[in-house]
């Protein structure tokens, strides 16, 4: 596990010093190479904007009027029926959130991760859930969005059915490591 | 299907607002929001050079050939419908690379970057191509070995051991990646007899 962060630490410096030095090696003009790159990188961010702020809105709006924890608890006694315990429905919020907004997931499991503790068993789902789950109803929309698609026939399924069996699988394997 | 649920969103929250006389929390978050969408694009149009300045070097350096004839084989698999020297496989392979490292900012140009070179081949410019169903299903469900922004937030809430759900978030993620293939690929058997 420690080799795997170190890994992280040093994988951007090793990239940004690796690659210009073997391509400056090849007679690349590195600098001008770079920036005739990088010019991309603006065009992109700017096609992209409108898609950020109409999902960004609508989402926005969802969570904050507190429609995502009326929905929450509207699935929660539908859960406790299959024997779920109280404490994982707190998770119910988080599993539909992580499909809609990276950052908004991210503080509802730092919420939980600080209220019941890292090391509690909804910690370690909250975690294994939000590293383990994409959100795939923004990534679609901005992707396709970003190359003027605009029917995206099957793809939201799939991407959803995915994060499904992420979910299923994550409340499976936290218990089978831990408990 | 995203007109609808685009829709059911913003009119159940101002619904639900309304039923629970905060309507101006409507207002604060659709203004907020909006900034927030503005404060994304300008800080991703940053990364973005970045990387897309970087992979463009290891492109003139020939790298991304190379890596796309080394993964190239075992990813069209995946891609049927793709040429074999298609300029998307490198940029495909660096977005799944980036995925696999955690790398979320290096992740999204590569990303984005793949869909235009999709869209090169794509023989209706307004409906997504099999190719484009594939590879977002694989990039959303990507087989994670470093979740390093949960790592951190594990260290701050002091836990005993932060990286312990590596393992945990190795074993979902390949669970959620292995469910996309299959289904990507029965769907497509099943829509070209």
């Amino acid at each position: 596990m420690r080799v795997i962060s170190e890994i992280s630490r040093w994988a951007i410096p090793t990239l940004l010093l690796v690659i210009p030095i073997l391509a400056y090696w090849r007679k690349v003009p590195v600098y001008e190479s770079f920036v005739t790159g990088a010019e991309d990188g603006f065009k992109t961010g700017v096609r992209i904007l409108p898609f950020l702020i109409g999902m960004l809105v609508s989402i926005r709006v969802f969570v904050d009027s507190g429609a995502l924890e009326l929905l929450a608890r509207l699935i929660q006694p539908l859960l406790s029926r299959f024997g779920l315990s109280q404490d994982l429905a707190a998770l119910i919020p988080l599993a539909v959130m992580r499909p809609l907004s990276g950052s908004g997931a991210l503080g509802v499991a730092t919420q939980l991760i600080q209220q019941y503790g890292p090391d509690s068993l909804v910690g370690r789902l909250a975690s294994t859930l939000q590293g383990s789950t994409d959100t795939t109803f923004f990534v679609l929309t901005v992707y396709f969005g970003s190359v003027g698609i605009r029917k995206y026939r099957y793809a939201l399924k799939l991407g959803l059915l995915a994060d499904l069996v992420g979910l299923i699988a994550s409340f499976w394997v936290v218990l089978k490591t831990f408990y | 299907m995203v007109n609808l649920v685009w829709l059911l969103m913003l009119a159940t929250g101002i619904g639900v607002a309304a039923a629970t006389g905060r309507i101006e929390t409507v207002t604060a978050a659709a203004m907020q929001a909006a900034e927030l969408g503005v404060e994304v694009a300008l800080e991703l149009i940053g990364v973005m050079s970045l990387w897309l300045g970087l992979m463009h070097l290891a492109e003139e350096a020939g790298f991304v050939r190379g890596l796309a004839r080394l993964f190239g084989p075992a990813i069209r698999l995946l891609f049927p419908s793709l040429k074999p020297d298609s300029p998307a496989l490198g940029a495909i392979i660096l977005n799944l690379s980036a995925n696999v490292l955690g790398l979320g900012n290096a992740a999204t140009p590569f990303g984005l970057k793949a869909m235009q070179e999709l869209q090169k081949e794509n023989s209706d410019p307004e409906v997504a191509s099999p190719a484009m169903c594939t590879f977002l299903a694989l990039n959303t469900s990507c087989i994670t070995l470093i979740p390093a922004t949960i790592i951190g937030v594990r260290m701050k809430a002091h836990s005993a051991n932060p990286t312990e759900i590596i393992g945990t978030t190795i074993v979902a993620t390949g669970c959620a990646m292995s469910a996309a293939i299959i289904a990507d690929f029965l769907i497509r058997s099943g829509r070209k007899p």
